[in-house]
Parts: C-alpha cells; structure tokens; sequence
C-alpha cells in the first residue's frame, strides 16, 4: 500500500479518536426532570427531646454519689424519635418517624428526601413532633409556594430558629 | 470468563490487524496502550498546572475565572482547559482498552497479578481524579456532581449529619468542601502517578513513551479538537436551581446516572462487589502456571545474558555461591518469572549440539526444557520428507503452528518465540532435520512475553547474543510476526518457502576451506 494512504488512514484514525473523546465528554445530555416540574428538597438534622425529663435529685440520693459526680440534675440521654410530616395542596407526600442518631440513640435524627412536583402554586404544608405527646405536632408551618419550572425549594428545620425554614 | 476473554482477544486481533493497515507495528496504537496513558497524563499534568494559575479557587469566584479562560484566554488558557478535558477523557478510554486487552490476553494471572492489582487502583485514582475536577468549574455541571457524589457518600454510615447538606440551598454552600476538592484535585493524581510507578515494577523497560509517530497524531489531534470543539461549562451552578438536564462527561460520569436511579443499598453493593470481582480475577481461577525457570550452577558463567533478556525482571546476578572464578550466578525470583523461556533461549549453554546427557542449560524451564524441544525437533525431522522439508518453530501465544502440521511440515512449540536459542535454527538445516525453518510467533510489536519477538529478530539479525551464526544461509530461514490471525499469512509463508527451498536443492554446508563438506560430516565445531 503506498505510503500516502496509510498517512490518511491514520490521519483518519486519530481524527475519529479525538471525535468520539470530543463528542462524549459532553454528549449525550442527561435528562433527570420531566419537563415543567420542580423539586421539594426536605432535610434536616435534629435532635429530639430527652426520652425521660430532667429530675432534681433528693438530697439523700445527692448524698450516696462520689463526691466529685454530685450534680443537682440528671437527665436521661438517650433521644425520642422524630416524627415529620409533610403535606402538598392537603395530600401527604412523606410521614415518617424519624430515630434518633448515634448508638446510645442520644443524636439528632436526619432526614433527606427530594420530591419532583409540577412547577406552579401549591400549599406545603410541613409538621414535626419531636415531644412525648402522642397527637398533634409541636411545629407546623404552611407555606404558600410559586415553583418556577427548575426550581429546587429547600426545606429545612431549626428550632432555635422557630420551625421549618423554606428557602 | 473464557467465552468472554476468547471473544475479546478475537476483537483485539482482528482491530490491531486492522490498524496495521495504516499504522507501521511500532506505532500500532493498540499496541501501544500503556504508553498512551502516560502520554495522555503528561498532557493532563502540563495543561493542568497552566489552567490552576488562572483558577480562582473561592467557591463563588471559580467559575468566573474559568469563564475567562475559555472567554477573553481561548486562545492560552482556554485552549489549554480544553486539552485538559480531552487528554484526561482520551487517558480514560486508553486506560480502559489496555486493561480490556491484558484481560484478553489473560496478562494479568500468575505472577502478573500485581500488574492488575496496582492497575485497578490506578484505575480508581484517576476516576476519583476526574470527577473532583468538575467539581472545580462549579457550574451547573459542578452542581449536579456534587449533590450526586454527596448523595451517594451518605448512603454510608460514617457521617454524623448528610454531607450532601452542603448543597441544599445557596444559604448552605460554604467553601470547605471546594476548598478539599482543589487539594484532592491535586493529591489524587500524584498518588495515582506513585500507583503508576509501582505498576511497572515487575516489568523491565517498559514502554511509557509511545514513538514520536504516533504521538504526534495523537497530541495534534487533541489539540484540533480542542481548538474546534473548545471545553465549554454548562453556566454557573445555582443552588435554588435543580441542574435537570446536564451534559455528562461519560467517560468520568457513565455511572452518575445509575447512583441516581437505584438505591444506595443496591449502589453500594454492586460497586463493592464490582471492586471485589475486579480485584480477585487473577485468582479466579488460579493460574495453572508452569513452573519458573530454573538456574543450573554447573552450567552457568555468569555472563548475565539471561538477566539482560529477562523482560519480567525475574532475574538478578548475585554473587558466586559455588566458589567458582566467575563473576557472579544467574537467581531466579520465582515469584516474577511467567515461565516464558526467553532465558534459555539467551543462554551461552543453550546449544542443540551438546551431546544429550550434557543439554542442561545454565537456566531453564522445567516444564519445556531445551532438552525437551530438541527432543521434539528430532522427532519432527526424523517424521518429515519431501524435497522441501520445513520445521516451524511455533510460539504457544500466537498458536497457529500446530495447525500445519504435514507431511513435510514439522512443528514444534515454544513457550516464545524467545526461548529458541538461534543455534537450533543452525542445528536443525545443518544436521538436515529440514532443508528450511520458520519462526511463528506473535505479531510484530505485539509479543505476548513482551520482548521474545523483539530479541529473536535481534538475534537473527546478529545485534544481540546469541547471534545466528554466519554460516546459516539466510535463505533458508523466514520469521513470521502474525500471531493468532496469521494462519493463512503462515500457510502462504510455507509454500513461499518450500518453494525456494525446492530451487536451492539440498543443504550442503561449506568447509571453511570453501569446499562442500561431505554428507554425514559435523559442520559445527
Ligand atoms: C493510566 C493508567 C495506566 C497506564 C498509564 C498503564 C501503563 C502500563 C504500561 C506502560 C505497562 C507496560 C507495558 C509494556 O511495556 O509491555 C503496563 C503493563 C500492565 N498493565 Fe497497565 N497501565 C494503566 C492502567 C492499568 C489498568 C487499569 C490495568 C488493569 C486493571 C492494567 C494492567 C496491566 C497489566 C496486567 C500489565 C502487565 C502486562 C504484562 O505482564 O506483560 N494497567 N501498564
Ligand atoms: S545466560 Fe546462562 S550462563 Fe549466562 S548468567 Fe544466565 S544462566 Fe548463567
Ligand atoms: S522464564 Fe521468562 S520470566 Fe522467567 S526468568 Fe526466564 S525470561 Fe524471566
């Protein structure tokens, strides 16, 4: 075979590598959302409520411990669980009662979920129980959103800074 | 597992012959993966210390300061971001089709395990190495791989609250985790290039860089694409903005999208259990491997041809132990000899001629000993006949000797090609065991034992001990690089050859007085 055409033929070849390097470094595009819809994203870490109450110890009991562990207070370390609800346009989407983290069970419980909704109003409405009482919640928040197509709306929770946070 | 590496190697043949049509065998760049990696990792290495001048390293501020290369700098930094891309993509398909083609080769079992072992982590480094260097544009694509590794990375127990929580909204994000993916940006490589390093510890002279030829076409052709097809980001990452529809790099991120479509149990599992496999092939099964060469005390003159030729590094010369006056002995480190023979064949001691009792080479294989090969070339050349015998010397990798067998076609095999000491050649025309002999091994730059083809032509050609010697008539003796697809190519090599061997007429070896020494008489002194 004359020398020329095996300089194309390779010429050919490393035209064709480079091609399909260029073309799947970027190529094809990867569709995660269905057109028109947007993303709920809910996470938080937080610890609930002590499972027993703090108790002032008797000064008979205060008596009977070591010296240097003589605290007036004794609280319980382990957690209860968290319970979290949250509802769009009145329907629940995710309920679940959240365990406390660590192995004593003394951590913060953690939740983490996306939800894909189609863009446009909807009421969310989120609640959280994280006390002893066995109905109704101790945070609710209603939150009147307009998701643009592409959003993601980001669901947090702080008690130290009132409830869920929605940003 | 066989099925599978059987059809590989057949695609592997028939794509190296298929590029030898425009590729001379030293450029062949299936022949040439390995260095083609290192090539790719210098063009990553150079372009990218040149790109992280101009990165501005904040979180907010990065991709800004990538937007102006590619912008206002296309033409430096953004030609530049560009090769970095590609060189790094082209390292990935490199590195891919070389591991693919040692698998098909079944390279990577026995004692070759460590070459695996070290390549899989390579492997790993350098994808962990690609994907936090998207990260480092922190545009939309940046975005999606960090909430998608983060994601994913929390599917483990080991962090107190969900990493991915950084990513959240735009009040979240805060630099740290930017700031750890510059340093490991920078770390994983070089870790890598110490993997690499160890990689090539059990092979001697290996080949890191590809010949100038092929080089060239590979670097220009990065650099047309990179000038026509520029690396581009995907707009600035936005937090409040999920990043939908993204243009993957498949090279780096062909798995994103299956950690975001299963679970992290099922993830998790099956990447562990890929990892696993990936790392316990070479021993499933093991190797049923030869026994590794073994060194004769008696027999050795510590000449150190043995070391010299050993392409595994199985071989070191150390000091006399039998208190001979020679300079050192031949040692064996059985756990890096492949039994490939290439030793023997270079072995002074290694001569046909010797009578039977005494052919014990200096060093040997046990399993396919020289004695044994002469065994077989006798055998062979008392069976032939015909007025144009042939005896193929054929190499068990290329495989394709045993099937032409004849009449007037004698075969032997050899482990390699390498482990013919050229004094047989000599041996079988001049003891007329046949009137011509064919060497058949692996295609040319292909050698399946790495350098057994390469020494065999050396030897022939007199460049290397131990020479073919003078007195053999060239015209006699053919060598054929085609390795498994060469079957027909060893047929029509056969005719061709009992063709001349037809019109030279018999042997007959010259005195060193000129005259035509009689039949039966030794030639060999
Ligand atoms: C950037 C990545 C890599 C580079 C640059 C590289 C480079 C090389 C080079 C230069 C050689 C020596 C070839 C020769 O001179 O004959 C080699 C041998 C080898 N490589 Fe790699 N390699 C890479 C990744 C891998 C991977 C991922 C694997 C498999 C998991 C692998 C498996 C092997 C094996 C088994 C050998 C030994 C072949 C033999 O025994 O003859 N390599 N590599
Ligand atoms: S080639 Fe033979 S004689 Fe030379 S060092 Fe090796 S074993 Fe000894
Ligand atoms: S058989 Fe091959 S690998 Fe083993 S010592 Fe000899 S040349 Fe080296």
């Amino acid at each position: 075979m004359p020398s020329v055409a095996r300089y194309a033929g390779q010429i050919l070849f490393h035209a064709g590598f480079a091609a399909a390097i260029g073309t799947f470094a970027s190529w094809p595009m990867y569709n995660r959302m269905p057109e028109g819809s947007a993303q709920i994203k809910l996470s938080f870490n937080h610890g609930g409520r002590r499972v027993e109450d703090c108790r002032r110890l008797t000064a008979e009991e205060l008596s009977k411990l070591p010296s240097n562990q003589r605290r007036p207070i004794d609280c319980s370390r382990e957690r209860l669980p968290v319970t979290i609800q949250l509802l769009i346009d009145g329907a629940p989407i995710y309920e679940a009662v959240l365990k406390p983290g660590g192995i004593a069970g003394d951590g913060q419980a953690r939740a983490y979920e996306k939800f894909i909704v189609p863009a446009g109003t909807h009421l969310i409405e989120a609640r959280l129980r994280d006390s002893k009482r066995s109905e109704g919640f101790d945070y609710r928040s209603r939150f009147e959103a307009a998701l643009a197509p592409g959003q993601n709306l980001a669901i947090d929770f702080k008690a130290e800074q009132g409830g869920f946070l929605f940003r | 597992m066989g099925l599978l590496k059987r059809s590989l190697r057949a695609c592997f043949d028939s794509g190296e012959r298929f590029l030898a049509l425009a590729f001379p065998p030293d450029w062949n760049p299936l022949l040439n993966l390995g260095a083609l990696g290192f090539f790719f990792y210098w063009i990553v290495t150079v372009s990218g210390i040149y790109v992280y001048i101009f990165l501005d390293t904040g979180v907010t501020q990065a991709f800004a300061s990538v937007e102006y290369m590619t912008g206002e700098q296309w033409y430096a930094a953004g030609l530049m971001r560009s090769l970095h891309r590609y060189a790094s993509d082209g390292l990935v398909a490199v590195m891919l089709l070389h591991m693919l083609r040692e698998f098909a080769l079944d390279r990577f079992r026995g004692v070759r395990w460590f070459g695996w072992a070290t390549g899989i982590a390579v492997l790993l480094l350098v994808t962990i190495a690609g994907i936090s260097g998207y990260w480092l544009v922190w545009d939309r694509l940046a975005q999606y791989v960090a909430i998608v590794s983060t994601e994913w990375l929390d599917h483990l127990p080991f962090f107190g609250q969900p990493i991915a929580r950084n990513f959240l909204s735009p009040e979240t994000l805060d630099s740290r985790f930017f700031t750890l993916m510059i340093f490991m940006h920078i770390a994983v490589p070089l870790i890598a290039l110490v993997g690499l390093w160890l990689h090539l510890q059990r092979v001697t002279k290996p080949r890191i860089n590809p010949p100038m030829g092929l080089a060239v076409g590979a670097g220009l052709s990065l650099l047309m694409l990179s000038a026509v097809h520029p690396a581009t980001s995907q707009g600035a990452a936005n937090l409040a903005q999920v990043p939908g529809s993204v243009g993957l790099d498949w090279f780096y991120l062909g798995a994103y999208p299956l950690l975001e479509t299963f679970s992290g149990e099922v993830t998790w599992s099956a990447a562990l259990a890929l990892l696993v496999i990936m790392g316990a092939i070479p021993w499933l099964p093991p190797m049923k491997r030869q026994r590794p060469a073994a060194v004769d005390l008696a027999n050795c003159n510590g000449c150190a041809r043995c070391m010299n030729d050993c392409p595994y590094s199985a071989i070191t010369m150390q000091a006399r132990s039998d208190g001979r006056p020679f300079e050192g002995e031949a040692v064996v480190d059985p756990d890096l000899c492949v039994a490939c023979g290439i030793c023997a064949g270079s072995c002074p001691t290694s001569t046909p001629f010797r009578r039977l009792s005494d052919l014990v080479p200096g060093i040997d294989l046990p399993d396919r000993s020289i004695a044994a090969i002469r065994a077989d070339a006798d055998a062979e050349g008392a069976r032939i006949a015909g007025p144009a015998r042939i005896m193929v010397f054929g190499c068990i990798n290329a495989g394709v000797a045993a099937a032409c067998r004849a009449a007037d076609v004698g075969v032997v095999s050899l482990n390699c090609t390498g482990q013919l000491p050229p004094s047989f050649i000599d041996y079988v025309i001049s003891r007329k065991l046949a009137d011509g002999v064919l060497i058949a091994g692996c295609r040319e730059n292909g050698c399946h034992n790495r350098f057994g083809a390469r020494w065999t032509a050396d030897r022939l050609a007199g460049e290397r001990d131990p020479y073919l010697r003078a007195r053999v008539p060239r015209a006699r003796v053919v060598t054929l690089w085609a390795g498994r697809l060469g079957g027909a190519g060893l047929r029509r090599e056969i005719a061709a050859l009992a063709t001349r061997l037809a019109l030279l007429g018999p042997f007959k070896p010259k005195s060193p007085f000129g005259r035509a020494v009689a039949q039966g008489e030794r030639a060999d002194a």
